[in-house]
């Protein structure tokens, strides 16, 4: 990536070609105006306005007068990457949609002028998103292309990586992780990599980008508008019917300490890569952190709902007093355990590594020496603590 | 510009539940009918909840992928799509007769079509005796075959036997195949009994579910007594008593289904020039010679 000074002088210029559509616009643009004192157009550093039959060009508030078409032609060739910005964002991209702000929001062109960003795309502009890392780039021709491929491939070359066209193959992507394990949840940290769509124009940029994180740029979009509409905990529980409707009865008025619970297992940064923006209500906040990611979630999500469902159940039962002897080891054993698999670490414990507590023969050994027959830790029984 | 909605259930466990709403999503892309095609879900994402806001069209069909009007059409997806001023009237439906309804979508503060389901529009019956056709790899399928069509019964949802029997009965009126029954998966007539209910020696057997899964991939071919366990397998044909029983697992599965689809937007006032027309080409099975 080439460096740009934060004043946005480029250190390396690029040449467009000015081609026939961008022109074609340009021209067509100019002939519309009418009556009208506003001018042809307005749009990041290019000004266009008739005057007196001839058409004034303005570049970054240098002025040009073009007599004729020819004359015309000459200036915005000269001024190819404004006239080409200009024709891709207010013609090609279209109008003020999530889709049009997030390929803006590639290229960064809220903080660069239009010169700094075309050196700085000559040699790509890098973003992440998610696991997403998306690099847009400029053809020759002012026409924008974007790589996109998982983070953890920064570095891979094109050859090296499974490459795809068509933005539907990210579907297969997507529901698979890298042990082939069904994800349920598109935003969970379990992206696989490995592959990369190399060569996408800004549509399919976009529909790689939402068969994946699905609904992402909608909702990033609204909150950089100040209009996220976020249904907190209690909303959300509220509105549940049918079998879910029993989740209403987990909030008994006594706090909300186990939707900080839920929020800690389900919403940290390790487990899911929106930010989560719902609280307990809007009254409310939960007391465990949002996460650092680029979008925000706006209500407990389905996943969270069911899993609401059965721990509504769960949490239902009395609390009873067990009494079981352990070694002070194997205490801290079972807490290591519950930790693995929380940590979902239990796939990466080695065989023989005999020092870690959650390592399977320690588990086993356990298990032999302390439960009886029915599978049970002996001692008071378990559905009878009274 | 014009947008198409199809709003499926989804699964947390099992990616086979929204493969057909893809493939089928996939399909109408390619006829060119929309200017753009979103997908929905209850279980998975974009969600019911925030589907809309993917949307950039302002003639937007919503077409829902389930077999019956109940709680899911009537409730579920009204609800979570923020249709103002919903109520099942709206449809002015007997159970099998839902059209559409156009309510403003509050989340995106615009106008949608919202379709009756799939599962009982009478394009429905074409699919069926496609997946017929599919299933034997036969184009002309019908005379010695019997065709039983499979359902839940009515203990969840009344609605959802009334659909079976509609489609069953304009099956039986072409005359196609020598029998057609319906048979239930928790009601009589069962399905466990299917040689019973048949002379035919051929019988094609087709649940009217969306999607394979638990009760299409597990419940049926155990129950009817294709295999005795599931994970064994088992062929197609597989002989039980006497009757050569061809399964076919989920009707939803079958491509036409892109043509229900379209149908219920065309319903709906959608402008689809020929797709219909293409799409039912596309997807036909070969005739072999
Ligand atoms: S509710 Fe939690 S787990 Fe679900 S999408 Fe939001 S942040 Fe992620």
């Amino acid at each position: 990536m080439p460096e740009t000074s934060t004043d946005g002088v480029p250190t390396a210029a690029i040449d467009v070609d000015l081609p026939g559509d961008a022109f074609d616009a340009l021209l067509a643009a100019v002939s519309a105006d009418g009556s009208s004192d506003a001018p042809a157009i307005d749009f990041e550093g290019l000004r266009a306005t008739r005057e007196d039959g001839a058409t004034v060009i303005e570049v970054d508030g240098e002025r040009f007068r073009a007599e004729s078409e020819r004359d015309l032609h000459e200036v915005a060739s000269d001024h190819a990457a404004h006239v080409t910005n200009w024709h891709f964002y207010e013609r090609v991209a279209g109008a003020d949609t999530p889709r049009r702000a997030f390929v803006r929001w590639l290229e960064a062109a809220e903080d660069r002028s239009v010169e700094a960003r075309y050196a700085a795309l000559a040699e790509g502009i890098v973003r992440e998103w998610g696991q997403l890392r998306v690099t847009t780039t400029l053809t020759d021709r002012g026409d924008r292309r974007y790589d996109v491929r998982h983070a953890d491939d920064a570095t891979a070359a094109v050859d090296d990586l499974d490459a795809h066209e068509k933005p539907r193959d990210a579907r297969e992507i997507v529901t698979f992780d890298a042990d082939g394990r069904y994800r349920p949840l598109k935003t969970a940290p379990t992206l696989r990599a490995g592959w990369v769509f190399p060569d996408l124009d800004h549509r399919d940029v976009y529909e790689v980008v939402e068969a994946i994180y699905p609904a992402t740029v909608a909702n990033w979009h609204r909150e950089r508008g100040g209009r996220l509409d976020v249904d907190h905990w209690r909303e959300t529980m509220d509105r549940q019917s049918g079998i879910y409707g029993v989740v209403q009865t987990w909030d008994r008025g006594e706090g909300h300490e186990h939707v900080n619970w839920v929020a800690e297992a389900c919403c940290a940064d390790s487990q899911c890569l929106k930010r989560r923006e719902w609280q307990y209500d809007d009254e409310t906040e939960l007391d465990v952190d949002g996460g650092d990611g680029v979008f925000p979630c706006r209500e407990p999500c389905s996943l969270v709902v069911s899993a609401a469902r059965k721990w509504t159940r769960l949490e239902g039962e009395d609390e009873q007093s067990y009494e079981f002897t352990l070694t002070p080891s194997e205490k801290e054993q079972l807490e290591a355990i519950i930790d693995a698999v929380a940590d979902g670490r239990t796939e990466a414990i080695r065989e023989a590594d005999l020092k870690d507590p959650a390592n399977r023969y320690r588990a086993r050994f356990l298990r032999a020496k302390r439960f009886d027959e029915e599978g049970n830790l002996p001692g008071v029984p378990t559905d009878d603590g009274s | 510009m014009q947008s198409l909605v199809i709003v499926a259930h989804g699964s947390h466990l099992n990616p086979d539940s929204s493969a057909p709403t893809y493939a089928h999503a996939d399909t109408i892309r390619a006829s060119g009918a929309f200017d753009e095609v979103r997908t929905g879900f209850w279980k998975e994402e974009p969600h019911l909840r925030e589907v809309l806001r993917t949307v950039e069209g302002d003639e937007i069909y919503v077409v829902p992928l389930f077999i019956s009007e109940g709680y899911f059409t009537e409730e579920v997806i009204p609800r979570e799509l923020r249709l103002a001023g919903w109520d099942v009237s709206e449809w002015d439906s007997d159970g099998i007769s839902a059209d559409q309804a156009t309510l403003v979508a509050e989340d995106i503060d615009r106008e949608v079509h919202y379709c009756g389901p799939v599962g009982t529009h009478r394009a429905m019956s074409d699919v069926i005796v496609r997946r017929a056709e599919s299933v034997t790899d036969d184009p002309d399928v019908g005379e010695g075959f019997g065709l039983a069509v499979v359902g839940h019964g009515t203990e969840r949802n009344a609605n959802s036997a009334k659909a079976i029997e509609y489609h069953a009965d304009r099956i039986r009126e072409r005359d196609r195949f020598d029998e057609v029954r319906t048979l239930y998966m928790d009601e009589e007539p069962e399905v466990d009994d299917l040689p019973e209910h048949f002379e035919s020696e051929d019988v094609v057997l087709v649940p009217l579910f969306i999607a394979d899964g638990y009760h299409t991939q597990e419940d049926i071919p155990e129950d009817v007594g294709l295999c005795e366990d599931y994970r064994d397998g088992y062929d197609v044909p597989t002989a039980v008593d006497d009757t050569r029983i061809w399964y076919a697992g989920a009707v939803g599965t079958e491509p036409l289904m892109a043509d229900v689809i379209l149908e219920r937007a065309a319903d709906a006032g959608a402008d689809l020039d020929d797709a219909v027309a293409t799409v039912r080409e596309t997807t036909r099975v070969a005739t072999g010679d």
